[in-house]
């Protein structure tokens, strides 16, 4: 009994007691608060990851859908002969490809003798770039010549305005896009059932365009895809040889310690910074072609190659000595501990920061611009050489348009971005999953 | 009980051993500045067990770690002295450190197995060594292997489950199979039981007795009983110096020095 009493007196003597009342809840009390300031974090986070998508998915969403309308095209063979009477290249290129589209729209509406102002107003219905899709029809199979074939061309802008809700019909005529005679037409196109909306194919295959009906993301998505092939190419072996010869091979002094600050230093540069970079060394110096994905990708690599660096590093100090210890002891070289024990488990690592970083070049657009990845490139590159530009860089110039068609592929392309950032994470975390070893 | 510590005199503490397997001539070591090993000079016999006991922080791993150059991987370490394997100068600037850590084994303080399979934990010293001929060669190595470290009937039906999927006591004995599998004459042991419980304690020390039958086996213990059961000489290091050596039922029943009965009477450490 005295011990015991010799060990409870200075708590006694404090007047404290076991299960204190005031104590307890205090220290309950401050428990609650920090879990209610974490669940406050974590909820305001995802209210705005939540406005964000709905906004975005909202506005954006009528981009993958586009009207077209099927007009029964009468392709005289008088349109496609030259003077001879010959069909060539150069004549069906010459052919007037919008008489053909505005006289078989006229006879789908089974209108008769239209005047100058009506004719206007029914070519309006349909796209700019109608007569490249005639013609390409022509050219894909010249035996339609002399025939009537059913062909679908696009909509102006206007009318698939319309036709999503976005022209308000009850708007004055004077201060609409489509008058009251072109609101009827276009009403009795959709009556027929010959005026459509389909899925939007063209986002992801039309050029750059003035029209938005036939702007698209194909010459962004080759674009990016170079560049990321090219930053998986230079900056992943480049940053992995870099992070294995800083960890496990450069003595550790001075200038290894001057090396590593400057690496995370160049993890902090502005992105812009680097298309300075990029503009003086690949373009003015080494005498690189403007605008080329090569350009966008060697600037974007330099960019991520701290990230890498960093996050292989990372990876690979997680490595336990033990495992070094084990294979030096059975005599392995130190290149043999590297290759056959310590990169392998430090490869989920590595892949997650790989991937990290080229989410993060994906979504880059301040040094493409500075490196004239801003440019109207109609056709499709076929080399890392050739003009491009990229998804991002695609949303900001399109971001710049004032037609309504625009507003609703900037918002398109900004889905058609993310899901690509979504599916390379996924792809990190399932990597990550897959090749983590237990130990 | 610091760095005055006067060194005894050499010859008290070499040790009459008859063709030495491992001899070391005024070995020291230094971490940066700080020495840590003191002229060590030690004749290790071949094909028996000499144990390295001391008080925690007196160098005995430190001097382990010399034998099969495990310390030229820490970069701030600096070795100074002659040892000699066989005859062999393993410091020698023309020895290729790789050859030696497959003729000088090691075992750690904690199992340390690749998290690979049980035959690939084994295979890999034979296969970078280039040991083995053919994959019946190899099988045979790796069977052979476990068989002298007693773990081939345990395991004998799961060689391609992971080695990290053992028991403690198994994962240590897989780790002297994965030692031994690239036919060393020498292995040096680091604590090998402190990690594991009594059974498979007895189990190493049983091995142990074993082994040294083919191998020199040079062993680090805190235990004094494991001393006194495996090894047949034991050096006892203090502070930095070995300061004394000898037959291992001389050492704990009639010591010399004054530190060493200290310690081995239990007044310290």
């Amino acid at each position: 009994m005295a011990t015991q009493d010799t060990i409870n007196a200075p708590a006694a003597a404090a007047g404290r007691q076991l299960n204190d009342p005031a104590l307890l809840r205090r220290r309950y009390a401050a428990e609650r608060r920090f879990q209610a300031y974490g669940l406050f974090a974590i909820s305001l986070a995802l209210f705005f990851l939540v406005v964000l998508f709905s906004s975005i998915i909202s506005q954006g969403w009528t981009a993958f859908l586009q009207s077209s309308v099927q007009l029964q095209v009468a392709l005289d063979k008088s349109e496609f002969t030259d003077s001879d009477g010959n069909v060539t290249d150069k004549s069906i290129r010459l052919a007037n490809y919008n008489k053909l589209a505005r006289d078989s729209l006229q006879n789908a509406l089974g209108l008769e003798k239209l005047s100058r102002p009506e004719r206007r107003d029914l070519r309006r219905l349909l796209s700019r770039g109608i007569d490249v899709q005639i013609r390409d029809v022509v050219n894909a199979d010249r035996s339609v010549i002399g025939q009537t074939v059913p062909i679908w061309v696009l909509a102006s802008d206007n009318v698939d305005a319309l036709l999503k809700g976005s022209i308000d019909r009850n708007v004055p005529e004077e201060r609409r896009q489509l008058n009251n005679r072109q609101v009827a037409w276009v009403d009795k196109l959709v009556e027929d059932g010959v005026l459509k909306k389909n899925f939007n194919w063209g986002l992801f295959t039309f050029g750059a365009s003035s029209q938005p009906e036939t702007a698209g993301l194909g010459v962004a998505l080759i674009g990016s895809f170079f560049m990321m092939l090219i930053v998986a190419l230079v900056a992943v072996p480049i940053g992995v040889a870099a992070a294995a010869y800083l960890e496990e091979f450069a003595p550790k002094n001075t200038i290894t310690d001057i090396i590593e600050v400057n690496i995370n230093n160049l993890a902090a540069v502005p992105s812009i910074v680097f298309g300075l970079l990029g503009l003086a060394i690949f373009i003015n110096f080494f005498g690189l072609p403007r605008s080329a994905s090569l350009v966008g990708g060697l600037v974007l690599s330099l960019m991520t190659l701290p990230t890498v660096i960093i996050a292989t590093r990372a990876a690979i100090r997680a490595v336990p000595p033990s495992i070094r210890e084990a294979a030096l002891g059975v005599g392995a070289s130190r290149m043999q501990t590297l290759f056959h024990h310590v990169l392998p488990l430090a490869l989920p690592g590595i892949l997650t920061g790989t991937i990290i970083g080229l989410v993060q070049a994906l979504g880059e657009t301040a040094p493409l611009l500075m490196i004239g990845l801003v440019a109207f490139v109609v056709d499709y590159p076929s080399t890392p050489m050739d003009p491009a530009t990229a998804l991002p860089v695609q949303i900001y110039m399109w971001a710049n348009s004032a037609e309504r068609g625009f507003v609703e592929r900037t918002m398109g392309a900004t889905i058609v971005l993310l899901v690509f950032l979504f599916v390379m994470n996924a792809a990190a975390v399932y990597l990550r999953r897959r090749f983590e070893r237990k130990w | 009980m610091d760095q005055q510590v006067e060194a005894p005199a050499k010859a008290t503490i070499r040790s009459e051993v008859v063709d030495p397997k491992v001899t070391s001539r005024d070995v020291c070591v230094f971490y940066g500045e700080k020495q840590a090993l003191f002229d060590v000079n030690l004749d290790v016999p071949r094909n028996a067990v000499t144990a390295l006991i001391g008080p925690s922080g007196c160098g005995k791993s430190t001097y382990l770690r010399c034998v099969n150059r495990m310390n030229d991987t820490i970069p701030i370490a600096r070795v100074t002295g002659k040892i000699h394997i066989d005859g062999q100068d393993i410091y020698d600037p023309d020895l290729d450190v790789v050859e030696l850590r497959a003729r000088v084994g090691m075992v750690f303080q904690k199992p340390n197995p690749f998290p690979k399979s049980i035959f690939e934990n084994i295979a890999y010293g034979p296969r970078i060594h280039g040991l083995v001929k053919d994959k019946t060669d190899l099988e045979q190595l790796v069977a052979e292997s476990l068989e002298r470290a007693g773990l081939w009937n345990e395991v004998k039906d799961r060689v391609h489950e992971p080695g990290t999927g053992l028991s403690g006591g198994q994962q240590q004995r897989l780790c002297i199979a994965r030692a031994i599998a690239t036919k060393p004459d020498v292995i040096l042991m680091d604590e090998p039981c402190s990690a594991l419980d009594p059974i498979a304690t007895a189990k190493v020390e049983e091995l142990m007795l074993e082994l040294r039958q083919n191998y020199t086996i040079m062993i680090v213990t805190h235990s004094m009983a494991q001393a006194q059961r495996v090894s047949n000489k034991t050096a006892f290091f203090h502070i930095g110096y070995m300061v004394e050596y000898g037959d291992t039922k001389q050492i704990f029943e009639d010591p010399k020095d004054k530190r060493t009965q200290d310690y081995i009477f239990g007044r310290f450490g």
